[in-house]
């Protein structure tokens, strides 16, 4: 096979390497080389078991942005989430943030419902009300506590 | 009893010097690599022979893997309902795992051990002292080339490879068994990060390196071991340690890999 063929057929071959590896990266992996634009606000949760960063922040069901970062508050013994709502997505001042899970088993996802506020929330600004997961074990354990002491 | 301890430490010793040989080469190529001239023909023409030819056998196997599992996954997630899963169950498994290391046996199998062959049979025909003779390093001509070529085109077999088993997952589980489209892909599309293609194409450079490097020493330092003094004889034992070190080598940096990180 002469030089020029073989050129072209490893050519053809890296081409088609480094679209695969594309598609993989950016449709399945959810690499985005441009930031969608938006802003961020903080949240301090008691307890936030199980969310971890990059999960689904979701408004009335839809998806309108993730968890960008999870500190630990050590005097206050509190979590402080960093939410990156998206651009056109107002949110009150009196707005809640809870942490809910898809299903029974499902992942943690923050849900924002709307307050009545006629203010709204810019960047930086902290959500004050806020509810922490839900954790059926304590549910169980805080019921057979009480019923215990009650007797 | 003294001349069994004697032989097991005298093979434990010889193993462990090729080992450093091997080491010792990866170093003086990397290095020789470094100096002009720069020469890029050899490294396109060894990516042809490795990558390029590799991609029929990398497409069909693949496309199998990819229905194989489909079916197994699909059986399995059938019994407890929740067929939704099959998308995340198939590209994950594909993706971190399986993908990497089929392609690097793949390539082990149709490259590694004819590059053993022909390195192996220039030794013991005296081409490579020739070369020697000639001012012209054998390990930047024969070797350099190989290593690069290794290094480059195994990811992107496994790249191929990936997709490949993706869409035979998909075909078997969408098309054959009518698993909804959305749930498929969607499930694949929130299951699989980033870090784990990343994870994946670590891997695969890892075993693009030690595949083709293991190879070439084989070959190259045939010489040195047993094998040298057998003519073609030794040039097929040393082919067969090639492809089994090299196959050993790749499962087992791929256990230490998922291991660490």
């Amino acid at each position: 096979m002469d030089k020029l063929n073989i050129q072209l057929v490893t050519g053809i071959f890296v081409l088609l390497g480094i679209a695969t590896f594309t598609y993989q990266a950016v449709s399945i992996g959810g690499v985005s080389f441009s930031e969608q634009a938006g802003y961020t606000l903080t949240a301090r949760f008691d307890s936030i078991s199980g969310l971890r960063e990059g999960a689904v922040i979701e408004a009335a069901g839809v998806r309108v942005g993730t968890v960008s970062a999870i500190s630990f508050d050590a005097d206050n013994y509190q979590a402080i989430v960093s939410l990156r709502v998206n651009e056109g997505v107002p949110v009150s001042e009196d707005a809640t943030a809870s942490i809910r899970t898809q299903g029974i088993i499902g992942e943690k996802f923050v849900k924002l419902s709307q307050g009545g506020f006629p203010d709204m929330l810019g960047d930086g600004d902290e959500i004050a009300a806020t509810e922490s997961a839900i954790s059926l074990e304590e549910l169980v354990g805080q019921y057979i506590f009480q019923s215990e002491a009650a007797q | 009893m003294r001349r069994t301890l004697e032989k097991t430490g005298a093979t434990v010793l010889q193993w462990l010097e090729h080992t450093g040989r091997m080491f010792n080469l990866l170093l003086l190529v990397s290095f020789e690599l470094l100096q002009p001239p720069y020469r890029l023909y050899p490294v396109v023409r060894q990516m042809y022979f490795i990558g390029a030819r590799s991609l029929t056998l990398i497409v069909v196997s693949g496309l199998t893997i990819g229905m194989v599992l489909g079916l197994q996954f699909y059986n399995i997630l059938q019994r407890f309902g929740s067929v939704d899963l099959l998308g995340a169950g198939v590209s994950l498994s594909v993706i971190r795992e399986l993908g990497p290391v089929m392609t690097a046996l793949m390539v082990v199998g149709r490259a590694g051990s004819s590059i053993t062959a022909e390195l192996g049979i220039m030794r013991i025909t005296e081409q490579i002292d020739a070369m020697d003779c000639m001012a012209i390093s054998p390990s930047k001509y024969l070797i350099g080339p190989k290593l690069l070529a290794g290094l480059i085109s195994v990811p992107l077999l496994t790249m191929v490879f990936d997709f490949v088993a993706l869409f035979g997952g998909y075909f078997v589980g969408v098309v054959m068994f009518g698993v909804a489209e959305g749930s498929y892909v969607n499930g694949m599309i929130d299951t699989v990060e980033w870090s784990d293609v990343r994870i994946g194409l670590e891997k695969s450079l890892i075993f693009g390196l030690l595949v083709t490097l293991i190879c070439c020493a084989q070959g190259f330092y045939m010489h040195l071991t047993k094998a040298g003094s057998q003519g073609a004889e030794g040039v097929s034992s040393v082919t067969t340690d090639a492809v089994v070190l090299s196959s050993i080598a790749v499962l087992y940096s791929d256990f230490l890999i998922e291991a660490l990180f």
